[in-house]
């Protein structure tokens, strides 16, 4: 069952197997809390440091801008709620095409009285500078706070961030980027981005589950959401996760180093696999964006997605329809319908996202079983209708 | 048999991964390491199910229902969102607040922040052995009062409080009882169909676990509410969103269920040990046990040693991996909060020292440890004039030191 073809690493990726091999004596002999003065303490605390400083090297940032939490949801929701809660911001502004871990929060905050505002998207999944200037003009309140994207899930369109955090700060408001899907397939620079606060996430780029960062520019008031013992300076309390951040500082220096030929690749193999799409005929999202290198996101009229998905994984296929944390309702995907993509079509969405292990014969593979699943599907719909 | 040094006698700041529980998460680090949100494909069904049958294990050591079972990051997490989510969801009826001062920081830390953004909090005093009075805890209670918060097994000195008699007071009275458990699981025995607690935070690696993970308890016959501190792709119910890190989860469950199987035994045989050690220790002049001796988990020993001054102490005991005060404070030279709360001055409490023991400590190195103390304290002490003043029967307390 598990050897599956594997395409959905925007979902979750395998993890290296040097990254477990470097967490592997943080899980048993060498699992002292780092908090603690005795030398099993200081090892852990050691580890930690390390993989502080792997972090901030692979995105360009300095050690002490990294402050590391429990997943990229929760340094999502500590960019959100801590730097509002802290300046007093009474007006915040988001993508239309941001994940629950941002637009949650975002919603969350209008229960305190802080309004939210949406920043629109063109047809082609892409948050243009202009738009953010809109948002901001039509915002009621000045705007405090602006969050968009560096590179969405569903689509992989990569946003304008730099020329949006230009703007952010000729109006005075914090700039953060959600980088999570961005890191490990493009490179990814926080002094370059120009924002003030950048999410990350271990899981996504080969590292395990049960880490993230929020990169933090020091001038950026922010208040916790987690209060205790005051590891992470105070931003974020408990015992630190030793072998999950090891092991989160390890896959981001294996991605940033071996980033240039993985991207090839995964761009050759996408190119191969959106030709057969096309000829299969697919409508691909976003195609006319600058993209990630790994993702498709694609539908064929008529053709349920959800059905397609399930289809493509009796055949030993794992893909998803839409992101992973929303595949259970059927919704159509927020992202496509801010695109103004027809919601029928939206419904028909699947997406592939590729791994720097997936192989040019696992796509051939994919396309043959995907032309036959097609045809098996379009001759029910038309005995169904 | 030898002793490999340094020992380690700090199993309550964090133990180690037990082997067995490393051996199951390892290959949710590998093979199965799907997203258990992912619903389209056997990687998320196979990770959600590894999930749902670690959040049985868990629900069993503590007699809960799985469904009343959240994971969280870790009993800090845990408690925050039990503190901060209750007290706010909760906050209509009225906005006082009730714990002790000898919580952990994770508990004081969030009520300080309610009491930041308008609540009121009581913090009441235990008693000099570290428990807490209940008519003393009634009397703090106000008709505006919305949660109490009270640990079931405290870090430093290893007492074991009355939950079930605070819980009642609370039923009686309307208040969502919180109780951090952090340091409880698999030393005290928890049965939460029957105690009348409605949050419960646990925490992984203090019960040979890994680090990363915990749950809260939130109790669903009467329902407890909370609002959500994390939000995002609605896992755990709304109540915690982001993606589950599968291989801890499976670790947690792991612990718990070898926790249930084996406390008994392996706490009659700690117990043996830490009588052991105190038994040694004693032996010395001029030491304090802190805390209540009857109402307290085996695994605990936490001594103060008159006479000595605390760092150096520290510095002479480098074989043996102790804490001074809780490991989340150990790196500030401030005494112990938890020894001043019990009326302890403070040169007892920076004198003093928390032994903790555990599964892996054998009886060679309690003997070692016996004869360590031994010797480093008659050194520390034949340095000290203090001690030179003690023998030659100087009331210290009495003497009128010159300012310089």
């Amino acid at each position: 069952m598990q050897t599956a073809t594997y395409f959905d690493h925007n979902g979750t990726t395998r993890l290296d197997s040097r990254v477990l091999e470097r967490m592997l004596p943080f899980m048993t002999e060498q699992s002292g809390n780092a908090t603690s003065r005795h030398s099993a303490g200081r090892t852990a605390r050691q580890a930690i440091e390390q993989a502080r400083e792997q972090v901030a090297a692979a995105v360009g940032a300095y050690p002490s801008q990294v402050v590391f939490t429990g997943s990229g949801t929760e340094a999502d929701n500590l960019a959100m709620h801590g730097i509002a809660a802290a300046n007093g911001v009474e007006q915040v502004l988001i993508s239309a095409i941001e994940h629950p871990a941002i637009s949650r929060p975002a919603h969350a905050l209008q229960w305190q009285g802080i309004k939210t505002g949406l920043i629109a998207a063109d047809a082609n999944g892409l948050i243009q500078p202009s738009a953010l200037e809109i948002a901001i003009a039509e915002a009621g309140k000045q705007v405090g706070l602006v969050s968009v994207m560096l590179a969405n899930n569903e689509t992989g369109v990569i946003q304008p961030i730099s020329e949006m955090a230009e703007i952010a700060r000729q109006h005075k408001a914090w700039m953060h980027t959600d980088a999570v899907q961005a890191l490990g397939k493009i490179a990814v620079d926080f002094a370059e981005l120009n924002v003030h606060a950048m999410t990350l996430s271990s899981h996504k780029i080969h590292g395990p589950q049960g880490a993230g960062a929020l990169i933090l520019d020091k001038r950026v008031d922010i208040r916790p959401l987690i209060y205790g013992g005051g590891q992470e300076k105070g931003l974020r309390s408990g015992s630190e996760n030793l072998a999950a951040l090891v092991g989160f500082g390890m896959a981001a220096e294996l991605s940033a180093s071996g980033l240039a030929p993985r991207r090839e690749h995964m761009e050759k193999l996408r190119a191969r696999l959106e030709q057969g799409l096309t000829e299969l005929g697919a409508v691909i999202f976003g195609a006319h964006a600058p993209r990630l290198p790994n993702t498709s996101f694609f539908a064929f009229a008529g053709i349920e997605g959800e059905t397609l998905v399930m289809a493509l994984d009796r055949q030993g296929f794992a893909v998803a329809s839409g992101s992973a944390c929303s595949s259970d309702s059927t919704e159509p995907s927020h992202v496509l319908l801010a695109m103004g993509i027809n919601p029928d079509l939206a419904r028909g969405s699947v997406r592939v996202s590729l791994g720097y292990t997936n192989t040019m014969q696992e796509i051939d593979a994919f396309l043959l079983t995907l032309k036959g699943e097609l045809q098996r599907l379009r001759k029910l719909t038309a005995i169904a209708v | 048999m030898t002793v490999h040094t340094p020992i380690y006698l700090d199993y309550s700041a964090t133990t180690p991964t037990d082997p067995r529980v490393a051996e199951k998460m390892i290959p949710f680090l590998t093979e199965h390491f799907g997203n258990p949100a992912s619903r389209s494909h056997p990687f998320g069904w196979t990770a959600e199910k590894a999930v749902e049958n670690a959040r049985e294990e868990v629900a069993k050591l503590v007699n809960a229902d799985p469904r009343e079972i959240v994971w969280t990051s870790g009993a800090t997490e845990s408690n925050n969102l039990a503190i901060k989510g209750a007290a706010n969801f909760y906050s209509g009826k009225g906005k006082h607040i009730v714990t002790i001062q000898t919580e952990h920081k994770a508990v004081l830390d969030a009520v300080r922040e309610l009491e930041r953004v308008g609540f009121e909090a009581t913090y009441l005093a235990p008693e000099s052995n570290g428990l807490v009075d209940i008519e003393k805890f009634r009397a703090a209670l106000r008709p505006d009062t919305v949660l109490a918060s009270v640990m079931l097994v405290n870090n430093e000195i290893g007492v074991i409080q009355d939950i079930e008699s605070l819980g009642n007071i609370c039923r009686e009275q309307g208040i969502i009882f919180h109780v951090d458990a952090a340091q409880a699981t698999g030393k005290v025995h928890i049965d939460l169909e029957k105690l009348p607690v409605d949050l419960m935070s646990f925490s992984a690696h203090k019960t040979y676990g890994p680090k990363g993970i915990g749950a809260l308890y939130v109790r669903r016959k009467p329902r407890v509410r909370l609002e959500a501190q994390m939000h995002g792709g609605g896992h755990e119910r709304g109540l915690r969103s982001g993606t589950l890190a599968t291989h801890q989860i499976v670790g947690m469950g792991e612990a718990f269920r070898i926790a249930r199987e084996e406390m008994d035994l392996e706490n009659a045989r700690i117990r043996r040990l830490r009588d052991r050690l105190l038994t040694g220790l004693q032996e010395i002049d001029e030491v304090y046990v802190n805390g209540d001796m009857k109402q307290r988990v085996p695994h605990n020993l936490n001594i103060s040693f008159n006479f000595v001054e605390g760092e150096s102490l520290i510095m002479a005991v480098k074989d043996i991996a102790v804490s001074s005060g809780s490991a989340c404070t150990s790196a500030s030279l401030e005494p112990s909060y938890v020894l001043r709360a019990l009326g302890r001055s403070d040169e007892l409490a920076h004198s003093s020292i928390r032994f903790s023991i555990g599964r892996f400590t054998t009886e060679e190195e309690v003997d070692y440890t016996i004869n360590l103390m031994k010797s480093k304290i008659g050194k520390l002490r034949e340095l000290s004039p203090l001690w030179e003043m003690h023998l030659e029967g100087v009331d210290l307390s009495k003497v009128e030191w010159a300012a310089h």
